[in-house]
């Protein structure tokens, strides 16, 4: 035969399943928290998500360059950095403060470690962090629901946590359903819960994610809340447990590899979330916890790994 | 002893859903006409390699020994086709071993050897010796020989034959139209085994993609209340051994170990019908039934076609080639070996051959590991395979041996399901070389 055939060791198929399908599927997931910040906080939603996404896939495309790497844009993963980055900043936060936390995320967190697979915690996280840190006052001024649609200029909001924290009377809470709705103060994709738990169901359904971190997560927090004698479904529904717990603790490359690694770390992340709500200055805990728990990935992996074939005793 | 056959199959770990594309499962096998010309290997078995007893000038018969090997594992090789023995000659085998291979040219006349006789057997030893001469060897591509298998090891109790028949790659059908083609031959086979190894349990497994031979298997054993057919899950790799085991019957092979540490023994199910056949005949293992298909053969069937038979006349039997295949596999899609040429003869142990066209054997492109935990969750053996990868990428042998490496069996199931398309059982592979390269020394 003149023309020669490819030899290559098996298997000799694959699945359909790729990094870029997997990052589209987590997109589509986070449309409906998309569509819920934009009625909530207005177009300027959509813009701030713009800006981030803007400057992640900027940030990975020139850094990829610098480097002398292969251009990685094309397998999404700056896209999911740069949305969840927006849903992790108020509404009315200063665009270039977005897009120097598009840079951090990207460049400092991301890229300089190796880029996708390779960063030992959350970028979107991390870069939430840090502008939190290098603009606390802008961080912390968050927009009511719906002011878009009021004549009246800039009227801003407390959080629910920051009220509880503040040991605000009940009725200056609002009520669950909206909540649950998203009728909140806050970072602009982390209001919603109906719209993030829909996401989430679609990433179980495609098998994207498995159920075991969230749940555990949640399940973690709640029980936490209870012992603590908070009010536990006001802790479930406000801050960005919802968003944290189905999105960002769920990243792949910074949560552990086996099932019961995800066990440990997902608890662990639920402990930290409630020590920090309870016990420290801060409202909320979210960010904090689950970038300590990706820190600890490596050691929780080493501790849990799986047990070969045939190892254990012979049962007859 | 009575023992209880299970209802439906145990539970396993791992393994993925890959696309079936049994198209020629309902087409009934054809027989090729005898080929010009055969050249047999002196290894189409695991152990010795044989050494021939005939030489260039000599006139075989169908069934005449040509070759064989005074050690205990390995199994003679008899002439598939009556004719000439023009040389004796170097080939180069799929996987790329230089053997020695007896080249014949056919008559075209199929003249059967008068040794072809029904074998005398009255005990074990016998029996064991039969199966040995007739060159039998795992069929469903281990090509272990057979009468090794079943020489269990004193002190080693086997209470259950598995005979699988879960036929879990894609694309090959070949023990699927055997169980419908030789039910009979099955029969004979498995209850010969049961008889005198002394068995009184036996499951054959199937996977439930196969319910023509699930029904009728059911029927052809009805009379035995020891022998069982079982509906296996249609997952790969169901049909490894050791997943098998599990699925049958909950035991885990330990380690290193062998199914007869677990009480079982598993026979392929076209070995099981050869052994019917042969115990009536005195046939020894001449021909076998191969699945012809992939997206660059016209006429898709299973040919039964003599032992050493290159790969270019079984596809130029089937209409030839659609288009120029890129690729060539020998064996399933998930565990075959891609070849170099197509005129590479058939062995015993060959069930498929797949022609890909150029879009079938396009590779994916590798990007980073993106720690998506999907190898881990789908290793049938409890491994890590994306650690496995970093280590053996890195040469780091002391870190491999304490993951197990050895324990993997390179079924594919991990590189299959990489969203990242990382090779990872690929680089396995040279991580178990390397633990066997360290060995040595």
């Amino acid at each position: 035969m003149e023309e020669k055939l490819v030899v290559s060791s098996s298997p000799h198929v694959h699945c359909a399943a790729t990094t870029r399908k997997i990052m589209l599927d987590v997109i589509i997931a986070l449309v409906p928290a998309l569509v819920a910040s934009i009625i909530i906080f207005g177009p300027r939603a959509l813009m701030i998500v713009a800006v981030t996404v803007l400057s992640c896939v900027v940030s990975e495309y020139i850094c990829r360059k610098v480097m002398k790497r292969d251009n990685t844009i094309g397998d999404l993963s700056a896209v999911v950095t740069g949305i969840l980055l927006a849903f992790n900043l108020p509404v009315g936060i200063n665009p270039m403060m977005a897009v120097f936390g598009g840079v951090v995320a990207i460049v400092v967190v991301k890229q300089m470690f190796g880029g996708i697979g390779q960063n030992f915690v959350n970028p979107a996280l991390t870069a939430r962090i840090i502008i939190m840190n290098s603009f606390p006052a802008a961080m912390t001024t968050w927009a009511k629901p719906y002011y878009y649609l009021h004549s009246t200029d800039a009227m801003t909001a407390a959080t629910p946590l920051a009220l509880i924290k503040q040991h605000a009377s009940p009725d200056q809470l609002p009520s669950l359903l909206q909540m649950f709705l998203g009728n909140r103060g806050g970072c602009l994709g982390e209001t919603c819960t109906l719209a993030l738990i829909l996401g989430g169901i679609y990433l179980i359904i495609r098998r994207v994610i498995s159920p075991i971190i969230p749940l555990c997560y949640i399940g973690t927090a709640a029980l936490l809340s209870l012992c603590m004698g908070r009010n536990v479904p006001m802790d479930l529904l406000s801050g960005g447990l919802m968003l944290g717990a189905i999105f960002m603790a769920t990243d792949y490359t910074t949560s552990p590899l086996t099932k019961k690694g995800q066990v440990i770390y997902a608890v662990g992340c639920g402990v930290i979330t409630m020590l920090i709500r309870n016990f420290a200055n801060l409202p909320e805990g979210v960010s904090y916890s689950i970038v300590l728990m990706n820190i600890l990935v490596p050691l929780i992996d080493s501790g849990t790994r799986t047990k070969a074939f045939g190892k254990e005793p012979v049962k007859q | 002893m009575s023992m209880s056959l299970p209802d439906s199959p145990f539970k396993t770990h791992g393994g993925v859903n890959v696309p079936h594309r049994k198209n020629t499962a309902k087409v009934e096998s054809a027989v090729l006409p005898p080929p010009d010309t055969v050249i047999l290997p002196m290894q189409q078995h695991v152990g010795a390699p044989c050494v021939p007893c005939v030489k260039a000038g000599d006139h075989v018969l169908v069934g005449q020994k040509i070759a064989d090997s005074t050690a205990f594992v390995s199994a003679p090789i008899h002439a598939s086709v009556s004719g000439k023995v023009v040389a004796i000659q170097k080939i180069m085998l799929g996987g790329g071993q230089l053997v020695d291979g007896v080249k014949i040219q056919s008559d075209g006349k199929m003249e059967v050897s008068p040794d072809v006789k029904p074998p005398k057997i009255g005990s074990l030893d016998e029996f064991l010796k039969a199966v040995h001469e007739s060159g039998l060897v795992g069929l469903g591509g281990a090509g272990f020989p057979t009468h090794v298998k079943l020489n269990v090891p004193k002190g080693k109790h086997v209470d259950t034959l598995i005979i699988n028949t879960a036929e879990c790659e894609p694309y090959i059908t070949s023990d699927n139209r055997c169980a419908i083609e030789e039910t009979d031959n099955i029969v004979n086979g498995l209850e010969a085994v049961k008889k005198w190894l002394g068995i009184h349990r036996v499951i054959v497994a199937v996977e439930g993609n196969k319910p023509d031979v699930i029904e009728k298997m059911t029927k052809a054993v009805a009379n035995d209340s020891e022998v069982k057919v079982l509906t296996l899950r249609a997952r790969y790799p169901q049909g490894a051994e050791k997943v098998l085991i599990q699925s049958c019957t909950d035991r885990r092979v330990p380690m290193g170990g062998l199914p007869a540490d677990v009480g079982c023994i598993v026979m392929n199910i076209t070995s099981t019908a050869f052994l019917g056949n042969y115990l009536a005949t005195g046939m020894p293992l001449v021909k076998k039934r191969v699945t012809v298909d992939g997206s660059a053969i016209k006429d898709p069937k299973n040919v039964i076609t003599p032992i050493g038979t290159s790969i270019r006349a079984l596809a130029d039997f089937c209409g030839g080639y659609k288009e120029k295949p890129k690729k060539i596999l020998i064996g399933g899609p998930m565990m075959g070996v891609s070849v170099f040429n197509d005129e590479i003869p058939i062995v015993k142990q060959n069930n498929g051959i797949l022609f890909f066209d150029e879009k079938e054997a396009h590779k994916m492109e590798p990007t980073t590991c993106i720690r998506c935990g999907r190898c881990v969750n789908v290793c049938p053996m409890h491994l890590m395979p994306t650690l496995l990868e970093k280590y053996a990428t890195a040469k780091r042998v002391d870190d491999l041996v304490k993951l197990d490496v050895m324990d993997c069996m390179e079924c594919g199931c991990c590189a299959y399901s990489c969203p990242a398309g990382r090779p990872l059982v690929q680089s396995i592979r040279f991580g178990k070389a390397l633990v066997k390269a360290r060995g040595k020394k």
